[in-house]
């Protein structure tokens, strides 16, 4: 457990990249492979639910710190995290533990659900006890189903690539699909020998850059390929040896998710990869994203679900055709390949490809880039033609060209405070905007400023705060914000009836006063046309 | 107990704790004609009364923050003044150079306001004695259970370990920390013999004073002084507190941020200014130290100020005390960080 704090300490301590490969691939060359096991299926997120209701655990704990309650939540407020607040209020540790991670995990953690309120008090207070603050707080973290590392499952992949030398597409493939964390499971994952994932492995994806200067400068709108750009999961569907693969751009695979693409997957000739993007779809056109929302959470996917919000991959290349990497072939002949395979799969394969759109001239794209908004696309990707698919995020072949986010300006009048890094800050704010002479609430927004602003803002709410409500504060209505949104839909749920997504700080309008604010007829102006 | 006599020895005015008996303050909050001063932090210290008392090993570094206009009047450790009718002594608080407890006594009543303190050990300065009273303010500012410190030893050995890792990964160490009394517990308490030190100019000054008043600290270079192109990548750079952005910091390319404070002990407040490693090294007392000192102190009743005051003051008050707390010169709530700026 001492080398599992403390690489989890090393984590937290670092934002860079390569400190955090190192510090995992240290302790993964160090562990014993039961230990090993464990701490991979924690580090990609396999964490357990919640083991033991807050409340008990905070009774035990100011038990065992001999303090009241209402101690305890002034602590938790200036820490604003409860397995911290726990870890660092006990006592200090009367004993040591050299227990290794895979007992912690498969004597006291696992076991945790079957035993009673007694026998799990005792289990906490005596681990406790044998901690030290840093083994207290991962510890209380896997307890309360919070752990979390701020690492992705690639930088683990990469990780163990590093410390055994295993190829990392190899090892993400392993680490897929329904695994144990058992001695066994971590031998098998990092052998040598490989042949299992190749019938599985994506191509790294070629990523656009978004178009910072007028588009003319891309020089003549005939060398140019001209798409949508959608909003959907960035994925490839994989057809190899019979089987089907859905890799996301998080080098995730997701073929359960989407069973639709699944069976998709059956209707391709032996060896093809396409990418593309899986959207939310019904009579040919995209549904908002919020609809996709609803699918992405849900572990078991009923029938009405997958009626009312099915999926498509909408196609845009084609990598590997009769098992043939054809990346570096030149994109019109991709493109008419990508053509011919989507056509034969049929009109209820679930597969699209994604529309070219016509242009004579950049000004005629430019108006039409216009309807993006009504076709619920973010804007035009632009690609040249002749060129090969590239790895990674290249200048010079592929654009977003997207459409300008929409804004609003609205005024701050509640404040709430932020968890983890900004806890004890206020960082969390509603918006509200004006309608018939009253404020109100429009959107929450919890990013778009700097630290040196948010200071400011923190400063503010607390010196005009009006009322308390728990941890939240109405302020008073003076501070202005530009907020900047991707899309606005209808909401039966939110006060303003009006729903945006991605809403965020885009600007402070220290130059606007309260009165300056939108209304929300302006806003509802935005909204597309519908009842 | 006689309220009468209570507010003739120490009461609050809008200009801070106020003997009306004596006619002076202690750590005013304005300007006024006699201050006794518990030491030389700018939270404590205001320029521009017309006389200031303080410990001895204060006199100097009271005289760089209020210049050469205010009369300065110091006494020995243990020593006691009398103004107006009012003994006066000033008592070791252990929190930095020169940093003293005023202890006041009129009428046989004894009062003892802390200023601020730590039972720790730190060469830079004379150790906390503690002085019995009738009633004991105290400072709060890690008024909470969860401040509790390890040993310092413990965070000076890990500041000397990264500053190590630093050289071995080719990066220069910046350790902020405030530039009176912390830096120079981090400089005294160091292993010097690692790599060259640097300091920032706010920590140089007061490293002249200490070494002045006979404190002894490594060797330390004004990081400005340096010509350009220097290797950085083996040095420690102490800085006071501030952005990692800062200008300040390009000339030293790749670096390694660390902070050395109490509130390092809270994971929220290093990973919100952006540090690498924070370290737990506080000046004030943690959260035992506050009970155990009250507890000794044999006072019956407590006002606490400067932190968690509410907290602090209901805990005691629950445990048959009579505590109450009292406004402290920062306006508005306790705020982790406001206080941090100022000094932790």
């Amino acid at each position: 457990m001492k080398a599992f704090a403390d690489l989890y300490a090393a984590l937290d301590e670092t934002t860079k990249t390569n400190e955090k490969i190192a510090a995992m691939s240290r302790y993964f060359g160090s562990a014993p492979a039961e230990d090993v096991a464990w701490a991979v299926h924690f580090l990609i997120g396999r964490r357990p639910k919640r083991l033991i209701p807050t409340r008990d655990l905070v009774s035990w704990a100011v038990e065992e710190a001999e303090i009241p309650e209402w101690l305890f939540g002034e602590c938790y407020q200036a820490v604003g995290d409860l397995a911290e607040t726990i870890a660092l209020l006990l006592p200090p540790a009367s004993a040591t533990t050299d227990q290794p991670l895979r007992y912690w995990a498969e004597e006291r953690l696992l076991p945790m659900r079957e035993w009673d309120d007694a026998a799990r008090r005792e289990s906490m207070v005596e681990a406790w006890r044998a901690m030290s603050d840093r083994q207290r707080f991962a510890w209380n973290k896997l307890i309360t189903g919070e752990f979390r590392v701020g690492v992705s499952q690639n930088l683990v992949v990469r990780a163990l690539a590093e410390a055994s030398g295993v190829e990392a597409n190899v090892l993400a493939h392993r680490l897929m699909g329904d695994w144990q964390p058992t001695p066994d499971f971590a031998t098998r994952m990092l052998a040598k020998e490989t042949g299992d994932a190749d019938v599985s492995r994506p191509y790294p994806f070629c990523l656009a850059y978004p178009l910072e200067g007028e588009v003319e400068s891309l020089g003549d709108v005939q060398d140019w390929q001209i798409e949508w750009k959608w909003d959907g999961i960035r994925s490839q569907l994989i057809r190899r040896q019979w089987r089907t693969f859905l890799w996301s751009r998080g080098e995730e695979v997701i073929t359960d998710r989407f069973p639709e693409l699944a069976a998709a997957g059956g209707l391709l000739p032996e060896g093809t990869v396409l990418d593309g993007e899986v959207l939310p779809w019904k009579d040919g056109a995209p549904l908002p994203f919020t609809q996709m929302q609803r699918r992405i959470g849900r572990k078991e996917l009923g029938g009405k679900i997958l009626a009312e919000v099915p999926v498509v991959l909408v196609a845009f290349d084609l990598l590997e055709h009769n098992r043939e990497d054809v990346r570096e072939r030149p994109l019109e002949w991709r493109r008419a390949e990508l053509e011919r395979i989507v056509a034969a799969a049929g009109p209820e394969s679930h597969l699209v490809a994604s529309p070219l759109v016509a242009g004579v001239s950049w000004d005629e794209l430019k108006s039409t880039r216009e309807q993006a908004r009504s076709r619920g696309v973010e804007g035009f990707m632009l690609k040249r033609r002749g060129s090969p698919y590239r790895v990674g995020r290249r200048v010079g072949d592929w654009w977003k060209w997207k459409i300008n986010p929409y804004s609003v300006d609205a005024v701050l009048i509640y404040a709430q405070p932020g968890s983890g890094r900004r806890a004890s800050l206020f960082t969390d704010y509603t918006f509200g905007v004006w309608d018939q002479g009253e404020l109100v609430p429009f959107a929450k927004a919890y990013s778009g400023l700097t630290d040196d602003e948010i200071r400011q803002v923190d400063a503010f709410v607390r010196n005009n705060t009006i009322e308390k409500f728990g941890p939240v504060r109405r302020v008073k209505p003076e501070l202005v914000f530009e907020l900047a949104f991707e899309a606005i839909q209808r909401s039966s749920r939110h006060r303003s009836g009006i729903a945006v997504r991605f809403p965020r700080m885009a600007r402070w309008r220290t130059d606007k006063k309260a009165a300056d604010a939108d209304s929300i007829e302006t806003i509802r102006a935005l909204l597309p046309p519908g009842p | 107990m006689c309220r009468v006599a209570v507010d003739n020895v120490l009461q609050l005015n809008p200009n801070g704790l106020y003997c009306a008996a004596g006619d002076f303050y202690v750590d005013p909050w304005n300007p006024a004609d006699r201050a006794v001063i518990t030491h030389a932090h700018v939270d404590h210290l205001c320029a521009g009364s017309k006389s200031y008392l303080c410990a001895r090993p204060c006199e100097v570094l009271l005289r760089a923050r209020v210049g050469v206009e205010g009369s300065i009047e110091s006494l020995a450790y243990g020593e006691a003044r009398h103004i107006n009718g009012v003994s006066v002594s000033l008592h070791p608080a252990g929190h930095i150079l020169g940093s003293a407890q005023v202890r006041i006594e009129y009428q046989g009543q004894v009062w003892v306001v802390s200023g601020d303190y730590k039972l720790a050990p730190d060469p830079t300065c004379i150790g906390f004695e503690p002085v019995h009273c009738h009633i004991f303010v105290t400072e709060s500012t890690f008024g909470l259970p969860i401040f509790r410190w390890p040993e310092p030893g413990e965070a000076l050995a890990e500041i000397n370990g990264w500053w190590r890792g630093n050289q071995q990964a080719g990066k220069a160490s910046v350790l902020f920390a405030y530039p009176l009394g912390k830096a120079q517990r981090v400089l005294a308490g160091i292993d010097n013999t690692i790599g060259p030190i640097y300091t920032h100019g706010a920590v140089e000054q007061y490293n002249v004073i200490y070494r002045a008043s006979g404190i002894a600290l490594p060797a330390t270079r004004y990081a400005r002084s340096v010509p350009p192109k220097t290797d950085w990548t083996r040095a420690l750079i102490l800085a006071p507190p501030m952005g990692k952005t800062s200008p300040w910091l390009r000339r030293f390319g790749d670096f390694s941020a660390g902070m050395a404070s109490g509130w390092m002990r809270i994971r929220g407040t290093r990973r919100r200014r952006s540090m690498d490693r924070g370290f737990v090294l506080s000046d004030h007392a943690d959260w035992p130290a506050l009970l155990s000192t009250t507890r000794n102190s044999g006072a019956e009743r407590v006002w606490v100020t400067h932190g968690y005051r509410a907290p602090l003051a209901r805990w005691l008050s629950e445990n048959g005390l009579e505590a109450d707390a009292i406004e402290t010169r920062f306006q508005g709530e306790q705020d982790a960080d406001v206080a941090g700026e100022a000094e932790a």
